[in-house]
């Protein structure tokens, strides 16, 4: 891997080989650069395309398609219309990241430090009940939650909760739901960082007389943070962009973007109106990466993930 | 529905099959494999890229659809019919009238319940007919609404030569003939019809102290967090303008906006707006009154949830029509038109009443449904079979002139879901 790596380095210029060696990590990475162009660059090519385009002008139902103006406009009024679902998005996401960091963290802390031979078993076991479709999943939370469900039924009948009582249709349960659906994706890699700490590094750490809340402070959690930044973009990312849960666990206004999105393209049957707003949802969360893997330095994170 | 108590001693079979099975009703759940709809977008997606060509028109020297156009089709022994999920009689996995069907014509059918939800199967199938080609299907079902008027408009159905529909001229409802959205029956026949009105529970009456009575009962705040209303914005809206007496097929864009208003004043009591899922609101006692479409709410009480009650609102209820329909292109039309004429027996027409527990186009169906298939249950409830009273109080929806029409509808009503 090494050589690769190296592969400009001016001593393998002079090389024997060096077409062969200068063109490897080329070749090596090209699968997955082909990967990227075809799912990635060229879809998100097409629906700009398709969002700067306009319906040729008709009459009554008749069809003629689109073509293609320029039509920048459609940016704003997608963002006048639906701004306020696409900073619910946003803001749900982030409340999701951080409840899945303060549940995950003792989580993946207990079983890379604790877990002992049966590790393996912890992790099976956090990650069994998702072999089971999320949808069916979420669907088996309304029916546990629902009004005359065991739980609220019996917090009712103890009056723990007042009567009329409700969880579904609210907020709490939109976020909880997604919560509870990103869980593994926080734990497993924040698992992963833990699990690779050089546990002679704690031990010095403890020689040089660090109590057990500085050895956590100063050593394991600055160790541990590209596990927290590969958790929030697996967290994060698919939390803004879910429309599931808002969908089967929510009620009125907690209507995401996906959900906006999806009734564009398949109801309003409004292509150019939802591959804008996609669009922006794409473009600002990729900047949004971009900045806080600068600030967060990636640079160690390469190794990790 | 209690009062068939005097003819027991024998089970009928509605009512086992209720026991026996928990029916989902259709557009349920399947809606939610929700995967499929990003593969159906997907789809209509890359085709719209490149969707530009007008549409196809006829290819041959005579006009698709005249009466001469037909004469010259032949039966092709083959149907490939998409209809919506459990809504065709089934016994063990098969459909008892299409082997009929089979045995009497010789034409096989390739039957799949393939459509959940109107606009997106439209999606699926506008790609294919935008560049001319074929569907892939010789029937479907869809309803009336923005979809069926885009697929007229477009030119995108074959139209049907009543002359080899001679059983629809003889047993169709008045109901179904001539509909507002498709004059004449140029292009459709109705496969089953509903009534979109309104369902409640016990609680509903215990809260109001007195069962509900109008439309004006879901916007009542001692019901607040317990009101179901429909995501879909076509129902939604009409009944916005039925509460406020707006006859909804002759209504204008200033009294969207009126209704829309109201609906706005309702949302605080509002628990969610719905699709299909509504049902199972109302079942699991999340709502407890809510709007509701007839067939719904008979199939809850026959699987368990008796206590659930359809109500006829005093402003009226809706109807709408789910329609057979050939679209362009389709590679065999005289199986499909075959097909039609034989689902206006009033013999098959019976059978599918009595597994569908929507509303019939076929009222001769009641006799043979209650005589011959002795399912009193069906035949006497006016959800199945309406009676005059019940098609009085009936509206029937807005049709959408064109994209711009639809667009203000949409402009209007959607943001109230969508919030």
């Amino acid at each position: 891997m090494e050589q690769y790596v190296r592969a400009d380095h001016p001593v393998l210029e002079t090389g024997k080989t060096r077409l062969g060696k200068r063109l490897a990590p080329y070749a090596l990475t090209a699968p997955g650069a082909l990967w990227l162009l075809i799912f990635f660059l060229i879809p998100m090519g097409a629906m700009l395309v398709l969002a700067l385009e306009t319906p040729v002008q008709t009459t009554g139902f008749v069809s003629r398609g689109y073509q293609f103006t320029w039509h920048f406009g459609q940016f704003g009024e997608a963002f006048r219309l639906y701004h306020t679902q696409l900073f619910r998005s946003l803001n749900y996401a982030t409340i999701v990241t951080i409840l899945t960091l303060v549940v995950g963290y003792p989580v993946a802390y207990w079983i890379a430090f604790y877990g002992g031979r049966r590790k393996t078993t912890y992790l099976f076991l956090l990650l069994l009940p998702f072999f089971v479709s999320f949808v069916i999943r979420s669907l088996a939370w309304q029916f546990i939650l629902s009004d005359d469900g065991i739980v609220i039924r019996n917090l009712e009948r103890w009056h723990i909760v007042p009567s009329g009582f409700h969880i579904l249709s609210t907020t709490t349960a939109v976020i909880a739901g997604i919560t509870y659906n990103a869980l593994p994706f926080m734990i497993l890699p924040l698992y992963v960082s833990l699990e690779k700490i050089d546990r002679s590094v704690v031990e010095a750490a403890k020689d040089l007389y660090a109590n057990k809340r500085d050895v956590f402070l100063k050593v394991i959690l600055p160790l541990s943070v590209p596990g927290i930044f590969a958790g929030f973009l697996l967290t994060f990312v698919p939390a803004v962009g879910d429309y599931v849960n808002a969908e089967i666990l929510g009620g009125t206004g907690t209507t995401m973007i996906g959900n906006v999105i999806q009734f564009e393209f398949l109801t309003n049957n409004d292509y150019p109106m939802a591959s804008a707003l996609a669009f922006i949802l794409m473009v600002g969360l990729l900047i949004g990466i971009l900045i806080y893997g600068r600030v967060l330095g990636t640079r160690q994170i390469e190794e990790y993930v | 529905m209690n009062d068939d108590r005097s003819d027991e001693g024998r089970i009928d079979s509605a009512f086992l099959r209720g026991v026996t099975q928990r029916r989902l009703s259709r557009r349920e759940v399947l809606r939610y494999a929700g995967t499929g709809v990003g593969a159906a977008g997907l789809a209509a997606f890359l085709a719209a890229c490149g969707a530009k060509s007008p549409s196809p028109g006829g290819t041959t020297s005579v006009a698709v659809g005249t009466p001469d156009w037909w004469s010259k089709q032949t039966q092709a022994g083959i149907l490939n019919f998409a209809n919506w999920p459990y809504y065709i009689d089934t016994s063990k996995g098969e459909h008892p009238t299409l082997e009929t069907f089979t045995k009497n014509t010789g034409i096989e059918v390739n039957y799949r319940p393939v459509i959940n939800d109107n606009a997106e199967f439209f999606a699926k199938i506008k790609p294919f007919l935008q560049q001319g080609k074929d569907t892939g299907w010789d029937l479907m079902v869809l309803t009336n609404g923005p979809q069926l008027s885009e697929l007229i408009a477009n030119n995108w159905l074959i139209p049907l030569d009543l002359s080899l529909l001679p059983n629809f001229t003889a047993n169709a409802s008045p109901l179904v003939k001539d509909p507002a959205y498709d004059p004449g029956n140029k292009y459709t026949v109705t496969w089953q019809s509903g009534f979109t009105g309104m369902g409640y529970a016990p609680e509903a009456v215990q809260a109001l102290g007195r069962a509900p009575t109008s439309l004006a009962d879901l916007w009542d705040p001692r019901l607040k967090g317990h009101v179901g209303m429909m995501s879909d914005n076509t129902e939604l809206g009409s009944i916005g303008l039925l509460k406020l007496g707006i006859e909804p097929s002759t209504s204008t864009p200033d009294d969207w906006t009126k209704a829309a208003a109201e609906l706005e004043k309702q949302k605080p009591l509002v628990r969610g707006y719905y699709g299909q899922p509504y049902i199972n609101q109302l079942q699991d006692r999340n709502t407890w009154i809510s709007q509701a479409w007839s067939g719904d709410i008979f199939i809850a009480n026959q699987s368990g949830y008796p206590e659930l009650k359809f109500l006829v609102p005093k402003e009226g209820v809706m109807i709408w029509h789910d329609n057979m329909m050939i679209p362009a292109l389709a590679q065999h039309p005289l199986d499909a038109i075959t097909y039609m004429n034989y689902a206006y027996q009033p013999l098959v027409a019976a059978k599918l009443a009595d597994y569908i527990w929507y509303v019939t186009p076929v009222p001769a169906a009641k006799d043979i449904v209650l005589n011959q298939l002795q399912d009193p249950t069906v035949a006497k409830s006016p959800l199945v079979f309406p009676d005059t009273a019940m098609d009085q109080q009936a509206h029937q929806y807005y049709t959408f002139k064109g994209q711009e029409d639809l667009t203000e509808w949409n402009n209007t009503f959607e943001p109230i879901i969508q919030s």
